[in-house]
């Protein structure tokens, strides 16, 4: 009893429910969900498929999101909703940088890494005009990021003058396929990447004590000598970062992009994957684990609902219900309730026997 | 001296709700008499303006409910999705079932007031950040839009189609057609409902009880505590009227452009919002005012008419304007509020 107890408190506990629910529910309904075959790809490369490779694959953009995600709500108390339409961004920058004028070059008109170099200052600076107006102009995370929310896929189908510019070169499109002669999906290894220089980061400085002390309190931070100004600044900047990395494995996935489509709802789900890894959405402490392995539970609801014959456009209906339900049962009020009921029960029991 | 004291005087009835408010209407005519003389003869026609009216009656009634949770101190981003919900539940009855106008209203209201209900519950009694929970609601009336139907199509009943026409004439201000005949000016139904419901929202937050109760919740919920108020029913009630609103607001719509479609009124919370701050509501809560609201509604309106008619018509420029109003007036407030604090000090 004690050791459940302990168990259960742990922050990590409730991802880890979630997906053995689901994965409890899948092999119920279909256990050929977990079939994993080799095929060769058009390409002729060996190359695995299957459903478990698919969440693998897309829930990794959704993690790495999650890192930077979990950091702002640690920090802010508050969350971007304008990821989307700044991956949108990102993205047609980054195009727009390999293509030049032509919309469909023959070859790349700039090496990859230095468009994406651009990608990534551009995206942290679209992260910094977020940061400037919640830390320095102190307005609400969501209502600040509300205006990128609107104007980004404006701004990104602005950049390339509302084209569509296809990369043809193969060298582009390993970012979010195969690189050759490897079976799993490269965004798996961008990410954990990611996250081991997130880890790193926390590790060897201190940001992660500074953002949660931030997040706990920030006037008596502020008399700590901190200053909770910057460091929620640097949070957005940071996810700004994130932003960049899944714009390059999103726009690489097609080698071309779409703006009004492009990481739709993909804030969503990573408000999702943070509050899924037990992380407060009113700020304070953060457990980056929690939010990683939230995301891929995100993403094994996703394909479990797409499995299940949801169509996409139905798709929110039922993660907004997921949402609601888990914040009903991390609400304090409700918790309280709860135990209480939990009490009176066993006293019952007890009386009983 | 007497200067000073003038000076003092003026800054006192200018605090807080009547700068902004002042701001607001202020750029209104602004903008709206540099549009008469930079844009030609089109915005000296009522009808133009009155078009403004038409096209936006929705919004109006959308951002009076935004505005009233804003002053509470919350927010509600499901307007748009509910209004998208109810257009195509009262399209898919009207058509597919034969139904008749006035059930197709009570439908409207029905789910506004569940969803208002529901998400005021969340918010005022389990004490769930109201973002969140209305972020989920968008979704999910975006999502149930959706399943009710997924095609967008055009609503033939004839009993509605009849409303839909129907046109108001206003005598006086009409205007010669290019064919020399005059026509007279004119204003839907909705408009009617829209300006009816800010005449009602602005008696009641100015002169009843439970309307001084919302700005003394938004303002500081503590104190309005210790005053006897019961801040979560005030809170409830914020929700759930700005439900009901986004409920009538989607039957508007539905009136407006008589169809259904998953995509309709995409974006309107974002315009909503911006309306109610460029209107002078402040995001913390405790300041707003329902008349400024209806002229953020105009002037955000015009801007975008203005951007239309100087031939910046692509698509993506409507966005980025309201953006970067929206932008201006958080600053602006945020200065304000700054400013404000040093006051005090």
């Amino acid at each position: 009893m004690q050791m459940l107890k302990k168990i259960t408190k742990q922050q990590i506990f409730i991802p880890i429910a979630a997906l053995l629910i689901l994965a409890i529910f899948n092999l119920i309904a279909d256990p050929s969900f977990y079939k994993i075959t080799f095929s060769y790809n058009s390409a002729g490369q060996p190359v695995m498929t299957g459903n478990l490779i698919t969440i693998l694959d897309s829930g990794s953009e959704l993690a790495i999101l999650a890192i930077g995600m979990t950091l702002v709500t640690a920090a802010c108390g508050g969350q971007d909703i304008s990821v989307g339409a700044a991956v949108a961004i990102s993205g047609s920058v980054l195009l727009r940088v390999l293509c030049g004028s032509n919309t469909r070059p023959e070859t790349l008109q700039a090496p990859i890494i230095v468009a994406f170099l651009v990608s990534c200052a551009v995206a942290m600076l679209f992260g910094a005009f977020n940061g400037v107006l919640v830390a320095y102009f102190k307005i609400q995370p969501m209502v600040a990021t509300l205006i990128l929310f609107t104007a980004g896929r404006s701004i990104a189908a602005w950049i390339n003058n509302n084209e569509l510019p296809v990369i043809s070169e193969p060298r582009f499109g390993y970012f979010g396929g195969y690189i050759p002669g490897i079976p799993i999906p490269t965004p798996f290894f961008i990410a954990i990447l990611c996250i081991v220089v997130a880890v790193l980061l926390l590790k060897f400085t201190n940001l992660g004590l500074y953002t949660q002390a931030v997040g706990i309190n920030e006037n008596s931070s502020r008399l700590n000598g901190l200053n909770p100004a910057l460091i929620k600044f640097l949070t957005f900047v940071l996810l700004g970062l994130c932003v960049a990395v899944v714009g390059l494995i999103k726009v690489s996935r097609f080698s071309t992009i779409n703006y009004s489509v492009i990481a739709k709802d993909i804030e969503m789900d990573a408000i999702l994957a943070v509050a899924l890894g037990g992380n407060a959405l009113s700020g304070g402490k953060f457990n980056l684990a929690a939010s990683i392995l939230g995301a891929y539970v995100i993403q094994f609801l996703t394909t479990t609902l797409y499995k299940v014959k949801v169509q996409s456009d139905a798709l929110p209906a039922y993660k907004a219900v997921v949402v609601i339900l888990l914040v009903v049962m991390s609400a304090p009020v409700v918790r309280k309730w709860l135990a209480g009921l939990g009490k009176k029960l066993t006293k019952q029991v007890k009386e009983a026997v | 001296m007497t200067d000073n004291k003038k000076v003092k005087a003026v800054r006192k009835t200018l605090s807080d709700t009547n700068l902004l408010l002042t701001i607001t209407v202020v750029v209104f005519f602004a903008m709206y008499i540099g549009a008469i003389i930079f844009q030609g003869k089109g915005f000296l026609k009522p009808q133009t303006f009155f078009n403004i009216l038409n096209a936006n009656a929705a919004l109006i009634i959308s951002a009076c409910g935004l505005s009233l949770v804003m002053i509470t101190g919350g927010i509600d981003i499901s307007v748009g999705g509910v209004t998208a919900l109810v257009s195509m539940c009262c399209a898919v009855y009207l058509d597919f079932h034969q139904g008749n106008v006035f059930v197709a209203a009570l439908i409207s209201l029905a789910i506004g007031l569940a969803f208002g209900v529901v998400q005021g519950f969340l918010v005022a009694y389990l004490d769930i950040q109201p973002f969140i929970v209305t972020l989920a609601g968008m979704f999910f009336a975006r999502g149930m839009t959706t399943i009710v139907n997924n095609n967008p199509f055009n609503v033939a009943n004839e009993e509605f189609v009849a409303l839909k026409d129907t046109r108001i004439p206003i005598p006086g201000l009409g205007s010669y057609n290019r064919a020399g005949t005059y026509v007279d000016a004119y204003i839907e139904i909705g408009v009617v409902v829209a300006l009816l419901i800010v005449a009602v929202m602005f008696c009641m937050l100015r002169w009843t009880r439970l309307g001084r109760n919302f700005y003394a919740v938004g303002g500081n919920s503590q104190s309005a505590l210790m005053l006897g108020i019961n801040v979560k029913r005030t809170r409830f009630l914020s929700h759930l009227i700005c439900g009901l609103l986004a409920g009538i607001c989607g039957f508007v719509y539905f009136m407006h452009v008589g169809s259904g479609s998953a995509s309709h009124a995409k974006g309107m919370e974002m315009n909503a919002i911006a309306s109610s701050i460029i209107g002078g509501t402040m995001l913390t809560g405790g300041v707003g005012n329902i008349i400024g609201t209806l002229f953020g509604v105009l002037s955000l309106s015009t801007i975008q008419n203005i951007v239309a008619s100087a031939g910046l018509d692509q698509p993506w420029w409507t966005g980025i304007t309201i953006a970067a109003m929206l932008c201006l007036f958080l600053v602006i407030q945020s200065i304000v509020m700054a400013r404000k604090k040093r006051a005090a000090r």
